[in-house]
């Protein structure tokens, strides 16, 4: 059956807790989730107390500090630290999003963080989205043509073609939408997940792109698909303020006018 | 990490393929659930501005042609759909390949058999 409790050993337990070492006026506390796979404990919840007043503004400003300044243990994924690379994808107050894009004063109390949901944690906020990628390179992201062109000679596009990859060449691959959605928490063994599906729906839809009916083909599956029931989790959480959802029901209407 | 399987990530997401099925499912049950929307609304306003209530002019009312066709349709589209319905919820939630089996092939039959037995009655009522 899907699971609804976590199992015995992935409960959190309180971990340490870490104020603010001067006199601060101005401090937030994170509560950040901690495992490590090279001890046998639970997971814990350490708490940092941060002076704002030499902080970022960002929450990605924030983890940085507390890991130089705190505990250096503490490990996470990030490069960019303005939205392009989507490596800090992390749960923030119960929402995935990119810790380098979202503001600490977004939030008015405590800050929790968590790694993203249901995938096996590597360390601290390090998940391990092996199987996320997997499914990416199966739905072969590239350009497929039969046809040849000269080396001299470019696939021509319009401004109207171009146009409809607005909104779906830009996914980072952050994850955050696969990980926020339930179908694919239950399952991510066979769903392909919306950042799979918004990037075969880019191909799909792009006019250059010779393997429209294989892709349609490859996809059409009660559970690679289907298992999409519009829950909209994805589209909420998208920290590139895309539509997965949208992009899956393009798919889906696909599907029904190849068959009408 | 399952250290007896030693299977690529990639093969793993391909899984056995695609089995290019599930549009008319997703079709089917959109249908069902258009058809039921006006259906259920005339059957609670009919039943709700029926004059009498009792048992012999219920019978009467479900004997008019119209009704028992109407309600035919509603009983094929309502059980069809839930049939639909419960598979899709079984799918999501039962991971075990046999249990899931036997509980689409269960309730499949179990929708089939009232069915039958609901067109059984009203045909029995109005014919």
């Amino acid at each position: 059956m899907a699971e609804f409790t976590l199992p015995k050993n992935s409960k959190i337990s309180q971990g340490k807790m870490i104020r603010c070492s001067e006199e601060c006026t101005n401090s937030r506390m994170f509560h950040i989730y901690r495992y490590d796979p090279e001890k046998d404990d639970n997971p814990s919840l350490d708490s940092f107390e941060l002076n704002m007043d030499n902080c970022g503004p960002m929450i990605l400003d924030a983890v940085l500090k507390i890991k130089a300044e705190l505990d250096s243990s503490l490990s996470l994924r990030r490069s960019c630290r303005e939205g392009i690379c989507g490596s800090c994808a992390m749960n923030i107050n119960g929402q995935n999003t990119l810790a380098c894009t979202r503001a600490i004063n977004d939030y008015s109390a405590d800050i929790y963080i968590y790694p993203l949901p249901h995938q096996p944690v590597i360390k601290d906020l390090v998940s391990d989205l092996s199987h996320f990628y997997a499914q990416h390179a199966a739905i072969e992201p590239w350009m497929k043509t039969d046809s040849t062109v000269s080396s001299d000679q470019e696939r021509l596009q319009s401004v109207t073609e171009r146009g409809k990859l607005d909104g779906l060449y830009e996914c980072v691959m952050c994850a955050c939408c696969s990980t926020s959605c339930p179908s694919y928490w239950w399952n991510s063994d066979r769903y392909l997940g919306p950042a799979a599906l918004l990037t075969a729906y880019r191909w799909i839809s792009d006019s250059r792109d010779e393997a429209t009916g294989e892709r349609l083909d490859e996809l059409e599956d009660p559970f690679k698909l289907y298992r999409c029931h519009t829950i909209m989790n994805c589209t909420d959480v998208c920290p590139k303020d895309l539509n997965p959802a949208k992009a899956i029901a393009e798919i889906k209407k696909l599907m029904v006018k190849r068959k009408i | 990490m399952d250290k007896n399987n030693l299977q690529s990530d990639l093969a793993q997401s391909k899984g056995r393929g695609s089995t290019n099925d599930g549009t008319l499912h997703f079709l089917q049950q959109r249908i069902t659930a258009l058809a039921l929307i006006p259906l259920v609304f005339w059957l609670c306003l009919s039943l709700t501005f029926l004059p009498e209530t009792d048992y012999f002019s219920l019978i009467s009312w479900i004997q008019e042609p119209i009704n028992s066709i109407l309600l035919v349709v509603m009983l094929i589209a309502g059980f069809y759909h839930l049939q639909l319905g419960l598979q899709v919820i079984i799918e999501d939630y039962v991971s075990s390949d046999s249990i899931k089996l036997m509980s689409i092939i269960f309730i499949k039959l179990m929708c089939i058999f009232l069915t039958v037995a609901g067109l059984y009655s009203l045909m029995k009522i109005s014919l």
